[in-house]
């Protein structure tokens, strides 16, 4: 097992490392670099080049990457061109909001997207199932910018419940934003249910079919103690890592209900950078985000495998 | 008499099919069962016999629905109950024993947690009086060590340790009957042999009364005191097993007898020709009409109720008492047989496969354990036309061996001879076609070995288009000619391999194998997923092959009475290393190598007066010890540290008859 | 007889296809789902003739009307009409997205079926490649592509191809691994089959559920992205209309008139729902769990 959890963990790490050369590479890649988009693109001459002289654009893009790289590792993703602010305490803040706009969707999201798989699931093609199975592939398919609108269009100016938009700065404590991100939390719940409410509930079908269920059947296992001893510790398992695939999700869905919303995270962030072409900015976002979702889905799978006792005992029992 | 146990009246089961119609699964069946006895259940694949037992637990499967009768247990309707009865019930004065245990145990439970389970939920004692007598439940199985069984998993055990948890957990319930779902199936010969004597031996000191379904006669001759045979769905004779197995009254019954292979007959089995029909389908007369010998106009327009048939058994047949006149056994063809004194046609010299390949990241944080070769040391001459029979347990290096043959699976060392003498490259990449066309390789399953998104004439034009170059016109005409020589016809050209039954899809795979005009082709396990009656059909099918090419086969099996039919020769093959080789009749004759004396003493045969004797332990070994004898430490007669560290010479009875052991020949038994 | 045997050939590769085909339009799913799509096409190639109105054209005493005779869905608050613009968006989003799935799935596919294949260490490397291009969030690639690059088809295609076929590539190396370790595939290895043979004869037609199935929700995820960057303000350019710019720019004027916003919300969702849905129904009729694939 242990052999296991190293090497997953050492596969993650190189996953990282991949990603951030994809990431260097890619905007080395783009015509331009943070000089030209900074100075604007006629810029020519002596300011261009006092200018990369000072971001040290100038040295061999191995040493940049080096560079770059160890400093994100310290969480230094250096200066914005304007050499004003750092990039970290720029970025810090909007990360933070956006963590807990995604955190406020999953601590809600991923209990009730269980139990509604396991009670689909138990309930198969009966009306509880037909009903929210449907509901589900709205949710699943529907853009967020159009539930978000509709939503928004429902609650906030048909009923005047909830602020449309956010108006909080974004260094303003947590509490602030409560009602604001009410919306927005429920867009991305919405998806992120409906996912794993999918997900969940064919897992629950193929174990309740499984020889196992049938066995505690004909054992005298009530019905409720087969569901919760023998089914679910074996349908859930697989689940960890789609609530981990969701995760992924909700980082790339934040950008867009970030924007609807005006919600000052990282989303809305990474559209103001692409914007103003602050590439540094953007590569710092990519790799927080690429980073988060690796380490989300290397703690899934290490979950899983000390878990899952098929994989706990798997040295044991090779020796 | 005392009041049945299990009392089923005229029940009938069913579905509803595409069309609306009710199709029934299970027909009027009458069966009860008293303390004390055990009633045996055979039938072929389909023949609802699982459904049957299920059924008399109350329980149906997804889709089925009782269509009439009724089930009692204990005088009480079972469909009748509510569900809280039938939960005390099962488990409880019912216990089922599974099939398959390993998929029947929770995984993600201990044994030790399930079979608490099963006590609290019948069984009255204290909680702190659990662990005291699953230890006791686990001891009466006969499992090692119980206490280290308490906390494993169920994917830590074996199969035959999965079975007798299986067991110990029926037994916790202190069941008055006891179903049994092919308990067996799937284990090796001698697992099973010590599962089926445990279970004679509860069953005897309990009183219970057993059902025990089985497809195999020769496990129902072991445990079971009546027999009922199942076909679509009917029970079409019943009576002792002595009656039922000896002398049966039906001619479906004989016909199954007649299609097993046994140890004591060196004929080909008789295979039953025709399927039986599909649920609905039998039409209004006799379900066995279309497929029965002696079938008249009486058995077409009406179906037979059971009637008496002497000596106590009743056979659903109007013609039972002339069923005496047809065979049960013994009548097959003679196979062919070759002497090995002709060219060889395949040689192994001194072959070693390991199959341990690490990858980059194993190789990375080290751990990668000096490996023992999975097959070692084969040294084996094939004369051309003769066929070798590979014999040995799960895990034995058979199919590892022919997949070496056929160039799937690189040997670590040794050389793969075909003709004379001509050395085959290791890789199938690498051979030309015309080495490739000389070897041809049948599998296992059908199912599997049969793209299932090719019809049949596209599957056989594989081969052809190959090696033959064919297309258009000639391809399905030499197409449409091999179908035949399987005994299929032209119109099975257009079918997928999903519209076809399982005997008919190992024809079509023996048919692509023989499409190429081979000089060997290699059979791996191709019998194990048939139903008997198929796999008498597949025998006689590649014995005619033998007849019109000459064809030599290496043919692999657990099975040693199957292999027996058809062998000239055999080899016996034990963690990846030869036992014994020989001629058939030697090898199967009493001077023989300690393991190959203790597969053929628990082969089951279906006669009641064959008992099986048990010699070595079941004990499943993952990896061969690396000095010494293989067998050394499942063998009862090891002769101390000579057998831990001297790897046994061969020796020689003669007649091409080596043994590899340390025991002196004299020793061994002789003639 | 063997004359039967050739001709009946036809009719029975067509016979699986209308067995899928059958089976699809008899789940509810399947029906509504294929209708909504085959609605969206049928609208998107004959709208052309359809449309009155220019949808570049507009007109001050109009704006913001409310459906009426002329103009059906009313007009926007430039005064244009709105039902043309709502077509012709379609076209273009069916027009690029049409484009660029099969692209994806072919390279996709093409990659998986290669790595399935060779396996190894070829294909640990290349797969971790693959999982950290989707560690990064898709939408931003595409961002930035788009903004340096512009937003015509010819950098919107390659783009959403590319990133589109990421993905793919694990979904068909995974069937190709399924496929690979069953006996029919070393059956042919055995006989000596070429590999560009076995690949095309063994494997392709085993792996062509799991992508037609996958297509259609790539294809659905792509219309997704497409009107996601034009809702952001980097799709297409601005007198061409697409539904993500459509809703947009509606949004602020969503209190005074939410036609303006529900045409392009109906437009988008009802497309989207109908090849998800079909793509549901294709799936239970092919017999794979699309459940399981969840996200990525």
């Amino acid at each position: 097992m242990l052999r296991m959890l190293v090497r997953r963990l050492f596969l993650g790490f190189a996953t990282v490392w991949i990603v951030s050369v994809i990431i260097f590479a890619g905007v080395e890649a783009l015509p331009g670099d943070a000089c030209t988009a900074f100075l604007e693109r006629d810029a020519q001459g002596k300011l261009l080049e006092n200018c990369r002289n000072d971001l040290g654009l100038n040295k061999p893009a191995v040493t940049r990457y080096l560079d770059w790289a160890s400093g994100a590792v310290r969480g230094d993703f250096g200066v914005s061109p304007d050499g004003q602010k750092s990039i970290a305490s720029l970025v810090g803040d909007r990360v933070k909001n956006s963590f807990l706009l995604a955190a406020g969707a999953l601590a809600v999201g991923v209990p009730l997207a269980i139990f509604l798989g396991v009670i689909t699931g138990l309930w198969r093609d009966k009306w509880v199932d037909i009903l929210f199975s449907t509901g589900a592939i709205f949710a699943m398919t529907i853009p967020e910018f159009v539930s978000a609108t509709v939503l928004i269009l429902i609650f906030a100016i048909w009923l005047d419940w909830v602020p449309a938009i956010v108006l909080t700065p974004a260094d303003a404590p947590a509490l602030d934003f409560f009602p604001e991100f009410i919306l927005a939390s429920v867009v991305l719940t919405m998806v992120m249910i409906a996912h794993i409410m999918r997900m969940v509930r064919s897992s629950v079908i193929e174990v309740m079919a499984s020889d196992y269920v049938q066995m505690a059947m004909l054992k005298g296992v009530p019905y409720w103690r087969i569901v919760f001893r023998h089914a679910l510790p074996n349908a859930l398992l697989p689940a960890i890592n789609v609530v981990a695939l969701t995760v992924a999700w909700l980082l790339g869905g934040v950008v867009v209900v970030e924007v609807v919303f005006n919600y000052p995270g990282l989303g809305r962030t990474m559209i103001d950078a692409i914007s103003d072409r602050d590439l540094p900015v953007v590569q710092a976002l990519a790799m927080i985000v690429a980073a988060t979702y690796v380490g989300v889905n290397l703690i899934a799978d290490m979950l899983t495998i000390l878990l899952n006792p098929r994989l706990r005992t798997l040295s044991q029992r090779r020796k | 008499m005392a009041r049945p146990i299990i009392d089923i009246r005229d029940l009938s089961i069913g579905f509803t099919g595409r069309t609306g119609k009710t199709l029934p699964v299970l027909r009027n069946v009458d069966l009860t069962v008293r303390r004390g006895e055990s009633i045996g259940i055979v039938g072929e694949s389909g023949s609802g016999k699982s459904t049957l037992a299920l059924a008399s637990m109350g329980f149906l499967k997804q889709g089925l629905r009782v269509i009439g009768g009724s089930v009692c247990f204990n005088g009480e309707d079972m469909f009748a109950r509510k569900r809280s009865e039938l939960e005390a019930i099962r488990g409880g004065q019912l216990g089922l024993i599974p099939q398959n245990s390993g998929q029947s145990l929770t995984p993600t439970m201990r044994i030790g947690a399930q079979m608490a389970e099963a006590l609290e939920l019948h069984c009255t004692l204290g909680k702190d009086a659990y662990h005291a007598r699953i230890i006791d439940l686990l001891g009466q199985v006969r499992l090692p060590d119980p206490e280290a069984i308490f906390i494993r998993y169920p994917h830590e055990l074996s199969g035959g340790q999965q079975q007798r948890v299986a067991i110990a957990m029926a037994l916790a319930g202190e069941p008055d009957a006891l179903l049994l779902d092919e308990p067996t199936t799937g284990l090796d010969v001698t697992t099973q042999a010590h599962i089926l004597e445990l279970l004679r031996d509860l069953a005897r000191d309990r009183n219970m009364a057993m059902i025990y379904v089985s497809h195999d006669l020769g496990v129902i001759a072991r445990v079971c005191e009546r027999v009922m045979v199942m076909y679509a769905g009917e029970a079409v004779l019943q009576g002792p097993t002595a009656e039922v197995l000896k002398d049966p009254a039906h001619p479906y019954a004989r016909g199954l007898l007649a299609s097993i292979p046994r140890l004591c007959d060196t004929h080909l089995p008789v295979a039953l020709d025709g399927r039986p029909p599909p649920p609905g389908g039998g039409g209004a007369g006799c379900a066995f009409a279309a497929r029965c010998a002696l079938v008249v106009d009486q058995c077409q327009a009406e179906r037979p109720a059971l009637m008496g048939a002497g000596n106590g058994s009743q056979a659903r047949c109007f013609r039972h008492a002339d069923a005496h006149t047809l065979a049960a056994g013994g009548t097959g063809a003679d196979p062919l047989h070759h002497r090995s004194d002709g060219q060889p046609a395949l040689s192994l010299d001194d072959v070693s496969i390991s199959y341990a390949s690490h990858g980059f990241l194993d190789r990375l944080f080290g751990g990668a354990a000096k490996d023992i070769p999975t097959v070692d040391d084969i040294s084996i001459t094939v004369a051309s036309g003769e066929t070798l029979g590979l014999v040995g347990e799960s895990g034995s290096g058979k199919s590892t061996i022919l997949k070496a043959v056929a160039g799937l699976l690189p040997p670590a060392g040794g050389q793969i001879a075909v003709g004379e003498g001509n050395a085959l490259p290791t890789m199938v990449e690498q051979r030309r076609p015309q080495q490739l066309r000389r070897i041809q390789m049948i599998f296992q399953n059908p199912d599997d070995s049969l793209n299932p998104r090719h019809t049949v004439a596209e599957i056989l034009a594989q081969p052809l288009r190959l090696y033959d170059g064919l297309s258009g016109q000639a391809l399905t005409e030499r197409s449409v000619e091999i179908l035949e020589t399987v005994r299929l016809g032209a119109h099975y050209m257009d079918r997928l391999p999903g519209q076809l039954s399982g005997g008919e899809k190992q024809r079509v795979a023996i048919a692509r194998a023989f499409a190429a005009e081979p000089e060997i082709v290699l059979c791996d396990e191709i019998t194990s997923a048939l139903d008997v009656s198929v796999q008498a059909a597949m025998l006689e099918l590649l014995n005619d092959f033998k007849k019109m090419k000459d064809t030599t086969y290496v043919f692999v099996s657990h099975d040693l009475a199957v292999v027996r039919a058809l062998s000239d020769r055999v080899a016996v093959l034990y963690q990846g290393r030869l036992c014994e080789i020989g001629p058939t009749e030697k090898v199967y004759g009493n001077q023989s190598h300690p393991y190959t004396s203790v597969l053929l003493n628990a082969v089951l045969e279906p006669d009641p007066d064959v008992a099986p004797t048990l010699m070595a332990e079941d004990v499943v070994e993952l990896s061969p010890p690396s000095t010494g004898c293989p067998f050394q430490r499942r063998c009862t007669r090891k002769q101390g540290v000579t057998c831990e560290n001297e790897t046994p010479p061969w020796r020689e009875t003669g007649g091409g008859h080596a043994i590899r052991c340390h025991i002196p020949l004299e020793d061994l038994g002789g003639d | 007889m063997t004359d039967t045997a050739l001709q009946s050939k036809g009719p029975r590769r067509l016979g699986r296809f209308s067995v899928v085909l059958r089976d699809v339009i008899s789940r509810p799913s399947g029906a509504i789902g294929l209708t909504l799509v085959l609605g969206h096409i049928i609208l998107a190639l004959i709208s052309p003739w359809l449309v009155t109105y220019d949808f570049k054209s507009m007109d001050s005493s109009l704006i913001l009307e409310a459906p009426s005779a002329e103009h059906w869905l009313g007009s926007d608050h430039l005064g244009r009409d709105i039902l043309s613009r709502v077509l012709q968006g379609g076209r273009i989003a069916l027009l690029v997205t049409g484009i660029a799935t099969p692209i994806a799935l072919l390279w996709g596919g093409m990659t998986g079926i290669l790595l399935g294949l060779v396996g190894g260490r070829v294909d640990e490397v290349v797969m971790r490649v693959v999982d950290a291009f989707l560690s990064i969030p898709g939408v931003l690639p595409l961002l930035v592509l788009v903004t340096i690059f512009g937003t015509g088809n010819e950098v919107m295609v390659p783009t959403l191809a590319f990133f589109y076929g990421i993905p793919v590539i694990r979904v068909i190396r995974a069937a190709t691994h399924d496929v690979v370790a069953r006996d029919f595939v070393l059956a042919a290895r055995a006989r000596g089959h070429s590999r560009l043979s076995i690949v095309w004869r063994e494997l392709l037609p085993n792996v062509r559920d799991a992508m037609l199935v996958e297509g259609a929700m790539r294809w659905s995820w792509m219309l997704l992205a497409f009107s996601s960057l034009s809702f952001l303000g980097f799709g297409v350019a601005p007198p061409t209309p697409d539904w993500g710019v459509m809703i947009a720019d509606a949004r602020a004027y969503m209190p005074l008139a939410p036609w303006g916003v529900l045409a392009p919300v109906i437009a988008l969702s009802s497309l989207i729902i109908g090849i998800n849905l079909t793509a549901d129904a294709l799936a239970k009729a092919m017999g794979i769990d699309r459940a399981r694939k969840a996200v990525v």
